[in-house]
């Protein structure tokens, strides 16, 4: 007996081919997000070797925190272009594409904040104003 | 791709005989191992936030990897820099490689998949170079002066500078003197102790464990991705009518790719 489950996976994967004219197409979009990745990647290194986080006698430097802010922006931009064109999930059904993103955000959302709460407690214990190092 | 996102009627979608994905099985499974994978790595890069958000200080990324295969230090983030591109390259080459066996052009895969393995391949041997720099440390390592650690290093002009930290550097004769009272050294980093963070040595440890995970995952990635192309090699994908393979293995590749992004950004750029 012909397994139509396995049928239906074939007519899946075989409809995802496609003809030389949208090949073209595709090409030019990875080339422009190739172009868009590097750009990014670039402008990081720049401001990484250039801006620091202290200045020269050693005080925090006040554009630090926008800068952290900035390198996590940049970071999350270059991610969703992996993950949506490279990876094509934003070529996939909505339903497909939030059953992965749905969870994923939600659980990380929710270890980032209680792993900081947790160490900004820790932090006030080790080295706040009434520590417990002496 | 597009294809398969055509207007069905809900009811169709969700009323069995096929995927209301409209993905095969396999592919479906790939990005639900890739979610499982990725909290992995969420977890360890949020450990990392936490014993870093909680220590009085940290070693700064462009301060401790500055340094260039065969040309010494003074190089800030720039080989990382390098490695960075050439696994965004190779992701490029990966995509190609898809986007070709969609069109059943063999000869394109076999071009794309081969330059991929070639550039994992040059990731790999990239982070080992880095491994073991950050292994054997810089040649002076760390000396504990009377004002606390330093990072011992000499300029072109063979002239003593200290790295106290903070990005405050002490030179000349208060260096000298700071020098000749240091009552200890550190060299390179292990496990307990590291000259880069002499006061928080997990940073030696995370540093190991992460890009450690991380580069496992490159290796098993050039495998997988080589055991592919010697598939395409023999044709098997022609005979089957798609070349699904080669975009599941690229699911995989492009996620080593989106990891290190989170890697770079919280290793070496805050």
């Amino acid at each position: 007996m012909e397994r139509d489950d396995l049928i239906q996976d074939n007519n899946y994967s075989v409809s995802a081919n496609h003809d030389e004219a949208h090949g073209v197409v595709i090409r030019k979009k990875i080339w422009k997000v190739t172009g868009i990745l590097t750009l990014i990647t670039v402008i990081e290194v720049l401001i990484g070797a250039f801006i620091k986080q202290y200045d020269a006698a050693g005080e925090d430097n006040l554009l630090w925190p926008y800068v952290k802010v900035g390198f996590l922006v940049l970071t999350v931009v270059k991610a969703a272009y992996i993950v949506l064109i490279f990876m094509h999930l934003g070529d996939e059904r909505k339903s497909f594409k939030w059953v992965i993103l749905a969870p994923y955000i939600l659980f990380i959302a929710y270890l980032i904040f209680i792993c900081l709460a947790e160490s900004t407690y820790w932090y006030e214990v080790f080295q706040g104003e009434n520590s417990i190092n002496p | 791709m597009a294809e398969q996102s055509e207007n069905i009627s809900r009811s169709e979608l969700w009323g069995g005989n096929g995927s209301p994905f409209r993905i095969s099985y396999g592919k479906q499974w790939m990005w639900m191992f890739l979610v499982s994978d990725a909290l992995t790595f969420g977890g360890l890069l949020t450990a990392y936030g936490f014993a870093r958000h909680q220590a009085p200080s940290w070693p700064i990324g462009e301060e401790t990897f500055n340094a260039m295969p065969f040309l010494g230090n003074g190089y800030p983030l720039l080989y990382v820099a390098l490695m960075t591109f050439i696994l965004i390259v190779s992701s490029v080459t990966m995509v190609l490689a898809v986007e070709a066996g969609h069109r059943l052009d063999k000869k394109a895969v076999v071009k794309w998949l081969l330059l991929t393995v070639v550039g994992g391949l040059f990731f790999v041997g990239s982070q080992g170079w880095e491994w073991y720099h950050f292994i054997h440390g810089t040649h002076y390592g760390s000396i504990l002066t009377p004002e606390g650690w330093a990072v011992v290093d000499y300029n072109t002009a063979n002239e003593l500078i200290l790295r106290m930290g903070r990005g405050l550097t002490v030179t000349g004769a208060e260096a000298k003197a700071l020098f000749d009272g240091a009552t200890a050294t550190m060299q390179g980093a292990n496990l307990i102790e590291n000259e880069y963070a002499p006061l928080v040595p997990q940073y030696a440890n995370f540093f190991f464990f992460i890009t450690g995970f991380h580069g496992f995952h490159v290796f098993s990635g050039v495998v997988f991705n080589f055991i592919i192309l010697i598939n395409v090699l023999r044709g098997v994908y022609d005979k089957r009518g798609h070349y699904e393979m080669v975009e599941k293995v690229g699911l995989y590749w492009h996620f080593i790719d989106l990891v290190w992004v989170f890697v770079f950004t919280f290793f070496y750029l805050l």
